[in-house]
């Protein structure tokens, strides 16, 4: 599907203390089905905000998104996120905290022992059968990302939005769970946003990187393709020419272009 | 209940003392070993240590609590053995042990052991305090959740909170034409505040991260409730729950005071009238007493629920 996900002239104004606050302005673009996009740009510039309005936990106040052509009106399991800071119910068991989304999403057409089959399977997806029975605070923080990622595919969702999914971890496990997610996302052909600040995981995993100007009022600057082939490997592309040219563009879009627009905002 | 404390005062004494001598040696010679660093010393040290450390870490903390009741007792009994109308320790000691030794007697409705007194202060408690949380908690998750509806009932709350619960008694009584539940009456009057505020407190602190799950999972407002918001505000209800039953304790003597029956209250009262001053005096340790029980009872019972959703 050509137009899968369309964001047309979608704008969002926050109400303030101090009045309105633009956040976004003029946002326009068209996702395929299967295709991983990365939204990257300065802290601040409405990346996340999009990833919201997507998610349909805020609703813009200009503009429309539209999901296979139908208006997004709310949130809802079809469009699975995958929060920053893993937002696992702390009560619950890694295992609970995934069946709770499985049974959401498929309880009402499954008996139970499939229901559990289908977390399992998320749980194994992930790399993470024996911690199933552990409890957040029992696991290292990789860990609990690979579980909030193993929730949110385990709803089976359309789309599969991820907020700076491995911010808070560090450089080693990042790459381990980049390497997971991209064969994940092979198995699967799930179609991703990703916001994300870190610009060689933009250029590894996605297929097109769209870069974000400074904010306020931050809008689309430029949509770079990766025209990398896959399976991609984290090794061989260091020294691949497309690969470098990827990178430098995006640098030179976040560094070159858009530095002297923070310096006067500042 | 005193008795148990006045043995364990003067029981304690002594090996507790021993204890602290014996401890001390023990760290000392641990040591010394250390820095001559001999092979059995060190396995000697291995054993000695631990044993030596717990005598003294008890030590450190039994000693104060227990000089503190010993100090207690001393000022008591000076200020009382020149004789009036106060009694002393070991004649309040001879008037508990007789107490005690029948606890739970009956001649008539007017005149029943210690034991029955406490037990149907604490029914009156139980029942207003339950009646509270029925009606409290589910009050105060929906003050939790409507920002219209807290800003709607606030003001009332806070405006009734201050009344001192026995200012309901009349109305109670009026209400209810019976003293035993116009006591009761009281209880849940002065228990619901705390369990209303804390549940709405604990609401209102959810974290945004887990209603955002809730809402992409697209919850039932069922499962809402049992799977996110209850787990999330129980460490909320529970110190609520605790500062009622602290103050539902202090409430029923005075409200049994006034309404009379069987309770600790009115006995209180009623020993005043029958002159046992040391009656009183024993009624005052067993309400302390069994206020803490309850305290540390729901002290407990938190860090055991809280542990268990942590």
């Amino acid at each position: 599907m050509e137009k899968f996900v369309q964001i047309e002239r979608v704008g969002q104004t926050f109400d303030t203390k101090k009045g309105k606050f633009v956040a976004l302005r003029q946002i326009d673009l068209t996702i395929k089905q299967g295709e991983f996009i990365a939204l990257i740009g300065h802290s601040g510039c409405g990346k996340s905000t999009l990833l919201n309005l997507i998610a349909g936990l805020t609703k813009p106040t200009d503009g429309v998104l539209l999901l296979e052509g139908r208006e997004i009106n709310g949130p809802g399991p079809e469009r699975a996120v995958v929060f920053q800071n893993h937002s696992l119910l702390p009560w619950l068991t890694c295992f609970e905290n995934i069946y709770l989304a499985v049974e959401r999403v498929c309880g009402s057409k499954e008996g139970k022992p499939k229901l559990k089959a289908r977390t399992q399977a998320a749980i194994e997806l992930v790399g993470l059968a024996h911690a199933a029975h552990k409890y957040p605070h029992e696991i290292s923080g990789g860990m609990k990302q690979r579980v909030g990622i193993a929730r949110a595919l385990s709803m089976e969702p359309k789309v599969l939005l991820m907020d700076e999914p491995f911010g808070a971890l560090d450089a080693l496990t990042r790459a381990k769970l980049q390497d997971e997610l991209m064969k994940i996302c092979e198995k699967t052909k799930a179609t991703v946003v990703m916001v994300t600040h870190d610009v060689d995981e933009a250029v590894l995993l996605s297929d097109r990187i769209v870069m974000m100007t400074n904010g306020p009022a931050a809008t689309i600057g430029e949509v770079l393709e990766v025209n990398l082939p896959r399976p991609r490997q984290r090794l061989t592309l260091a020294h691949d020419p497309a690969y470098i040219n990827c990178r430098a563009a995006v640098l030179e879009f976040l560094y070159e272009k858009q530095a002297h627009v923070e310096k006067e905002a500042a | 209940m005193s008795t148990m404390t006045m043995n364990g005062e003067f029981g304690a004494k002594k090996p507790l003392d021993r204890s602290i001598t014996t401890s001390k040696p023990v760290a000392e010679a641990v040591a010394e070993p250390v820095k001559e660093t001999k092979m059995e010393n060190v396995a000697a040290v291995a054993v000695g240590t631990p044993i030596g450390e717990k005598l003294g870490a008890l030590g450190r903390a039994v000693l104060p609590p227990v000089l503190g009741m010993l100090i207690l007792l001393g000022i008591w009994y000076v200020a009382t053995h020149k004789g009036g109308s106060i009694p002393g320790p070991a004649q309040t000691w001879d008037a508990a042990v007789a107490l005690f030794s029948d606890p739970f007697y009956r001649n008539g409705p007017n005149d029943q052991g210690i034991g029955w007194n406490v037990l149907s202060s604490l029914q009156r408690v139980g029942i207003g305090f339950g009646f509270a949380a029925l009606v409290g908690i589910p009050l105060g998750f929906i003050l939790g959740r409507s920002a219209f509806l807290a800003a709607m009932v606030n003001p009332i709350i806070s405006l009734l909170r201050p009344v001192s619960p026995l200012a309901w008694l009349p109305i109670g009584l009026l209400v209810f034409k019976k003293a035993d539940p116009a006591a009761t009456y009281t209880i849940f009057i002065c228990s619901i505040w705390p369990m209303i505020m804390n549940t709405a407190q604990g609401v209102q602190r959810v974290p945004q991260d887990y209603l955002n799950v809730a809402r992409v999972l697209a919850l039932s407002e069922w499962k809402v409730v049992t799977k996110i918001l209850f787990p999330a505000v129980l460490p909320y209800m529970l110190t609520g729950i605790r500062l009622s039953i602290g103050t539902a304790w202090l409430v029923i003597v005075a409200a049994e005071m006034l309404t009379g029956g069987v309770g600790i209250g009115f006995w209180v009262w009623d020993e005043w009238n029958n002159l046992k001053v040391e009656h009183i005096i024993i009624a005052i340790f067993v309400i302390g007493i069994v206020g803490l029980i309850l305290e540390q009872a729901l002290i407990l019972l938190a860090k055991k629920l809280t542990k268990e959703s942590s």
